[in-house]
């Protein structure tokens, strides 16, 4: 069997890299896909307390699946900013857009 | 050491190794690739942990559209594939520090907690069946409204993405 302290030490390292990719990624489309990485650790959590502490609620697979819905949306309007953000600047290295207004 | 547990060991090692390669590459379409492999497996992960229905939705809500549409995202923003970039910024030192930080503080937490070591008990039957979530998904003493709720957002996200990525002539773009 499986203990629960090995998801959560995998979702814990899988959550620091993806923050490590927020962070220091110049690309903006790198800075998404680390927050793909941090939302995939926290799924994995939600499901693993579902599976470990209360599995006759269904509540931690449907937390799970908000959270999917959440990262679609979210991805989806940010790739949507990155292309517009293109067209103007020819550039989405993210220090180099620190304005909001050109 | 049983195989169930050899499973685990050699999923996460891959996820893990996987995920260091998406946010170090320096060509994106391979980090892109690498996000594809992650997620696959996070989804072997909810197999493991029970949840098949979840394991299905994460093949094809990640693997399906969002790398596909980072893939696309790359690709209409050519310069930054070419490998000659510098791909962090000036605060990569720091990040990393942060990122180990937070890291073993979440072990210490965690390790202080009662419950670290549970073991998963038996799965009540019908549990596994996505029948019971779709129920709870749909049922008004259970989740009908953040269920409704993200509906609603879905369609937001969707028109928002499409009006922010026109090309409008007022706008010169």
């Amino acid at each position: 069997m499986i203990p629960l302290s090995w998801y959560l030490i995998f979702a814990a390292a899988l959550f620091s890299i993806g923050l490590y990719g927020v962070f220091a990624r110049k690309n903006a489309v790198g800075i998404l896909m680390g927050i793909e990485l941090m939302l995939n650790a926290i799924n994995i959590n939600l499901v693993a307390f579902w599976r470990y502490l209360n599995p006759t609620d269904m509540a931690g697979q449907v937390f799970a699946l908000m959270v999917f819905a959440v990262s679609a949306s979210e991805v989806a309007v940010g790739l949507a900013l990155v292309i517009s953000i293109y067209r103007r600047r020819k550039t989405i290295a993210a220090d180099e857009v620190h304005e909001l207004k050109w | 050491m049983s195989p169930i547990q050899l499973t685990f060991l050699a999923v996460a090692a891959f996820s893990l190794v996987s995920a260091l390669m998406v946010v170090t590459r320096p060509n994106m379409v391979h980090a892109a690739l690498y996000l594809v492999v992650a997620s696959f497996g996070v989804a072997a992960l909810f197999v493991l942990l029970g949840a098949p229905y979840l394991a299905v939705i994460q093949v094809v809500v990640y693997i399906g559209a969002i790398a596909i549409l980072m893939i696309i995202a790359i690709m209409l923003t050519r310069r930054i594939a070419s490998e000659d970039l510098v791909v962090v910024n000036a605060q990569a030192g720091w990040a990393a520090v942060l990122a180990a930080i937070l890291f073993f503080s979440l072990l210490i937490i965690l390790g202080g907690w009662d419950s670290f070591g549970a073991l998963a008990g038996e799965l009540p039957p019908g549990s596994v069946d996505p029948a019971a979530l779709g129920e709870a998904l749909v049922s008004p003493q259970a989740f009908v409204i953040p269920f409704e709720v993200a509906s609603v957002l879905l369609l937001a996200a969707l028109i928002g993405a499409i009006v922010i990525a026109w090309r409008s002539s007022r706008a010169g773009g």
